[in-house]
């Protein structure tokens, strides 16, 4: 496929003897939304954090193959975990907003990079919540603990933490999972507006969320990839039998 | 129905006989010492040496003594212990050296404060022959105190939620850069709170300090770490035990033993009024 920015080459990953992902291959398309669905415990999730590596943090796992970030393997020794974590970020399933305040949110990423320009900060924090499209319901009260926000706020909050530090992968791991309807809506709305300057790879549990955001969606099932096509192929003439049985609401 | 609401209430009143009585025994130490050492309070009291083989006088060596000791054992203490904690729960792997060297500390919080003594004579006395002095009881009581620090820390490590950590890594923060902006500072004050709970214990012990540098009487306050000194809890041992004129010597014995609880509540009053402020800061 053209411009795949993230390749998996025969990826396996092991947690303790549990085999939970068997020789997944596929390529991530940049500037594309890429949904994964399948149902609780195939993998899905252990698949967007073998991406940034976040998987790195649980003891007793092992990796075989690998995963190519612009042709360049991110499990490689000489990678450094934290530069691939810069380049790749990630929104988490339920919102995780530290208890600071909201602007402090926001800058956290900058600050550890070493910024300290205080202007720079306040223009891409300012930038960053209003790509979010969180900045005008924010902008009064930029010093107020982040706990204040609701949930649907508070989730596009830490969307907007993951874009101040410019990654080039975002990767969401069912992020209106806990939201109401309308939360919902704006997020995915967002991730519309998002994917012309990110490659986007979402995990999800609503089928419909998939059809309506993703341009390409990969169905995974005990650990394997089942089958990955454009989303309008997968949803009307999937070329699996079980891949039917699942969108179709059979089992899952 | 009726035997359920039967035991229910029997439970119930069983659970509040329990805390009557224990508060009862608090309430009856707390009363006698205070009803017989308060009168014995007095700014000569907490200011002067004792006199006249410490049948008069005060207790000042005692005091100061105790204090530069628990400054010696916080100096040992609150670093290492965070430090141990910190490694313990953030950076080692979980597996079964990890589990061993957990279960050794909490093992060592039980060991006998006693034994602990005889080590500090054995190591600190003895083999670096330190001397008996402020500085081997404090480093024993410092080693003393390190398995309740750690403990406590780590519990307060552990209540930190992990999304904390998560969420800063996942932000391209290093791992000791996402402890210390991420999770130190909202674990700071349960390890502080635990650490100084330790040190209020540690103040009032008396074993461990008895071969390790705490002495009968001296007519002079410690002028260096490698002094011998008097302290509290073993003033007041030797004033209700080992005085030729015990009967005489009794309302000392009660003054310091006075002295001697106000320090420790007071400690654990800081240790209270610290965690509060600490939370409220860090949390709003």
């Amino acid at each position: 496929m053209e411009n795949a920015k993230i390749k998996a080459l025969d990826f396996n990953f092991y947690y303790g003897a549990h085999h939970v992902l068997k020789n997944v291959s596929a390529e991530v398309i940049a500037n594309k939304v890429t949904g994964i669905i399948g149902p609780s415990g195939c993998g899905k999730s252990t698949f967007l954090r073998s991406i940034n590596r976040m998987n790195d943090v649980i003891s007793d796992v092992k990796v075989e193959g690998k995963i190519l970030l612009d042709g360049k393997n991110i499990y490689d020794p000489e990678m450094d975990v934290v530069d691939i974590r810069r380049q790749v970020g990630m929104v988490f399933q339920k919102s995780n907003p530290f208890p600071k305040s909201i602007f402090d949110n926001v800058a956290y990423g900058l600050r550890i990079n070493g910024i300290k320009d205080k202007y720079f900060i306040q223009e891409r924090v300012e930038k960053s919540l209003k790509d979010a499209a969180l900045w005008g319901e924010v902008k009064d009260r930029l010093q107020k603990n982040a706990f204040e926000l609701s949930g649907g706020q508070q989730q596009r909050l830490c969307i907007a933490r993951t874009l101040a530090v410019e990654p080039e992968i975002l990767l969401m791991d069912e992020p209106a999972s806990a939201l109401d309807p309308t939360a919902t809506l704006k997020i995915e709305e967002l991730i519309h507006q998002l994917k012309s300057k990110y490659t986007i790879i979402i995990v999800t549990h609503n089928m419909q969320q998939a059809a309506r955001i993703s341009d390409y969606t990969a169905f995974f099932m005990l650990g394997e990839l089942v089958e990955y096509d454009l989303t309008s192929m997968i949803f009307t003439n999937p070329s699996k039998k079980i891949t039917e049985d699942y969108i179709t609401g059979r089992f899952g | 129905m009726k035997k359920r609401q039967l035991q229910e209430i029997l439970g119930f009143n069983l659970l509040r006989v329990c805390m009557v009585l224990v508060l009862l025994t608090l309430a009856f130490i707390l009363y006698d010492i205070i009803s017989k050492g308060a009168g014995k309070i007095s700014w000569e009291f907490l200011t002067a040496m004792p006199r006249n083989g410490m049948k008069e006088g005060g207790i000042l060596p005692a005091i100061v003594g105790t204090v530069l000791v628990t400054v010696i054992t916080a100096i040992l203490s609150i670093p290492f212990g965070m430090g141990a904690a910190i490694y313990l729960n953030e950076y080692a792997k979980d597996n079964n050296l990890t589990r061993l060297i957990r279960m050794s500390i909490r093992n060592l919080s039980g060991v006998p404060s006693i034994v602990y003594g005889l080590f500090g004579v054995i190591l600190f006395v003895q083999a670096m022959n330190i001397g008996t002095c402020v500085l081997s009881a404090g480093l024993t009581l410092g080693l003393m105190t390190l398995p309740w620090t750690i403990t406590a820390s780590e519990e307060a490590l552990k209540n930190v939620p992990n999304s904390f950590r998560e969420g800063a890594l996942a932000l391209g923060a290093t791992k000791w850069q996402a402890i210390r902006t991420n999770v130190l500072p909202y674990a700071i004050s349960g390890m502080l709170t635990g650490t100084i709970l330790g040190l209020s214990r540690a103040a009032g012990e008396t074993a461990p300090i008895l071969f390790t540098g705490a002495a009968f009487y001296l007519p002079f306050l410690p002028r260096s770490l490698f002094d011998q000194f008097m302290a509290l809890p073993y003033h007041l041992y030797i004033m209700s035990t080992q005085h030729h004129a015990i009967t005489q010597v009794r309302p000392i014995a009660y003054g310091t033993a006075l002295v001697l609880i106000t320090a420790v509540f007071a400690m654990n009053l800081f240790a209270t009024i610290l965690r509060y402020r600490l939370r409220k800061t860090k949390m709003e």
